[in-house]
């Protein structure tokens, strides 16, 4: 009896994750709606609104500007803060701990405050409505999370490995390449998954710093959403939705993989 | 904040105690967080004092005027209160709903918790704006709930749902449940069926096992939970600005209006500076309530 779940107590949790996927959920059924608005339920289906998504421009361009920054800040949030990870977690020097908490302080700070911040240098450096503008800016939302992963990743692989593979004659390229890399393969693909999202899916900072010619998926969809009410946004998000279940699908499949081939 | 401006002045001090090696790796990320965050919190700090002239133009003159301003305009007040009010009502009705689904998790056979957890944090990797989206389309006059409501007959006219404080607070909620379930399944590791049974054997009911055994137990979990919602409630942008309408008025709704439309840069960095206060003071107030439960 005691710590037993009762009836209502699941059917309560039920609805409550009922709660918590509506919105997700909701916009399937109305993406196939051939209405002029929204209403609910619709008068009439088909694909129109997934017709009028792929013809209109602004939405398609925008999705190539935000897949382009989104690749960008993935390689360059590596690039930069896994030697910042190795950095801090295999060196020991004076104010490690204040640099590791400068790098993840972004984190900390409230978007809105920090997109507003961010347009107040980049109004005088010109990097307003630029690509490079909106990638430097994504880079100080994902790198935070890409230090705080490979920390981890870094402290479950033990330089002891790499040293007995030393030892045994391996030349450092080749511990590099048949050590510290498989080891450290679930740590790159979860980071470079979650700087990709994360730059996909930023609004609140690109809002401030995106211009009328370089403008983000996110930033295209929210201006759309607060002056037109019709489905073509619920065709968007499903696909964006299942854009997202693709990639945490592949990122499965591959993390999986990677961890027997450790093993092995 | 006063430790971060002062940061790059410290550094040829702490410089000559780092190997070269360290120095090449630590560099490009130190490169990025100075060009987008350090210089641009100094930036604000300063542009919140300094002097504009109609139409956005910035002075050369530091004055406290954007401060005083703030604090003489009964408005100002109105978007403090609203901002709290909202952000601990919102983390309140958020750690209701949370705490069953973290229970239930707590306690549910492994093979199940997996997968639930899954479902429970992947709402975070979902944009925002569409799950905002979701909310208008369920909630709007023409909406899901207006929609089967009225053809079932059991209201004429349809309830006004969004484009008000209730849309606000029910979506703030939805978008804010994964992060106060994770704090809160991050502090259930001490609750354990032994104390239940002890307490159930001593003769304890339901109730004041729950009261007296499960809820202090897992209260640094619910503190925890409650900062970040809290901290999340008062600087969330885009759902009080599309479920709102227009209509509902807080800090940080006024930022981006502030900045973006009217281009009164330093009355926006005055407010956002208002707005780190307001984190500080939350921050504060958890690390002395986190003390009291270790």
């Amino acid at each position: 009896m005691i710590g037993r779940m009762t009836l209502p107590f699941r059917i309560l949790v039920a609805c409550l994750y009922l709660f918590l996927l509506a919105p997700i959920l909701i916009v399937l059924p109305l993406s196939f709606s051939n209405d002029t608005f929204l209403t609910f339920p619709p008068q009439s289906w088909g694909l129109r609104w997934y017709a009028a998504m792929f013809n209109h421009r602004g939405l398609i361009d925008a999705l190539w500007t935000s897949l382009g920054i989104a690749t960008t800040v993935t390689i360059l949030g590596l690039l930069a803060g896994v030697p910042a990870a190795f950095a801090i977690r295999r060196h020991e020097f004076t104010g490690r701990d204040f640099i590791l908490n400068l790098f993840t302080a972004p984190l900390l700070l409230p978007s809105i405050v920090l997109g507003l911040a961010i347009l107040l240098v980049f109004v005088q450096a010109r990097l307003l409505g630029t690509y490079s503008g909106l990638v430097i800016a994504h880079l100080i939302v994902t790198t935070p999370y890409v230090i705080r992963i490979m920390l981890t990743a870094f402290s479950t692989l033990p330089p002891s490995v790499e040293e007995a593979a030393t030892m045994l004659g391996a030349p450092p390229l080749t511990v590099f390449r048949r050590v510290t890399l498989p080891l450290m393969m679930p740590g790159f693909i979860a980071s470079a998954a979650l700087s990709f999202l994360l730059s996909f899916d930023e609004v609140v900072i690109s809002l401030f710093i995106t211009g009328p010619r370089m403008r983000t998926l996110p930033v295209e969809i929210f201006d759309y959403v607060e002056s037109t009410t019709d489905p073509m946004t619920a065709a968007v998000s499903v696909v964006l939705v299942a854009a997202t279940l693709l990639i945490i699908f592949l990122i499965e499949r591959t993390l999986g993989l990677s961890k027997t081939v450790g093993k092995s | 904040m006063s430790s971060v401006a002062t940061a790059p002045s410290a550094s040829p001090s702490w410089l000559r105690g780092i190997p070269l090696v360290v120095v090449l790796m630590l560099l490009p990320m130190a490169a990025i967080n100075l060009i987008a965050f350090v210089l641009p919190v100094v930036r604000l700090a300063m542009i919140s004092f300094i002097k504009s002239r109609s139409g956005g133009v910035l002075t050369d003159t530091y004055t406290l005027e954007n401060y005083v301003d703030f604090f003489t305009d009964r408005f100002s007040f109105e978007l403090i209160s609203n901002s709290l009010v909202l952000g601990f009502g919102v983390t309140l009705v958020t750690l209701v709903c949370s705490y069953p689904i973290a229970l239930f998790l707590h306690r549910v056979s492994p093979q199940w918790r997996n997968l639930l957890f899954v479902i429970t944090v992947s709402p975070l990797l979902v944009s925002s704006v569409v799950r905002t989206y979701g909310w208008m389309v369920l909630l709007g006059d023409q909406g899901v709930i207006n929609g089967i409501l009225t053809s079932t007959g059991i209201i004429q006219t349809p309830i006004r749902l969004v484009n008000n404080l209730l849309g606000v607070y029910i979506g703030m909620v939805e978008v804010l449940i994964p992060y106060m379930a994770l704090s809160l399944i991050a502090g259930f590791g001490r609750l354990d069926i032994v104390y239940e049974e002890a307490a159930a054997s001593l003769g304890a009911n339901g109730w004041t096992r729950f009261r007296r055994v499960i809820l202090p137990l897992t209260m640094p979990g619910i503190a925890l939970g409650c900062l970040l919602c809290f901290v999340l409630a008062i600087s969330s942008f885009i759902t009080p600005k599309l479920l709102g309408g227009g209509r509902v008025f807080l800090l940080a709704t006024e930022i981006y209006d502030q900045a973006v439309i009217q281009l009164e840069w330093p009355s926006a960095a005055a407010t956002s500076v208002i707005v780190l206060i307001i984190f500080g003071l939350a921050l504060a107030l958890y690390s002395r309530v986190a003390k009291r439960f270790d």
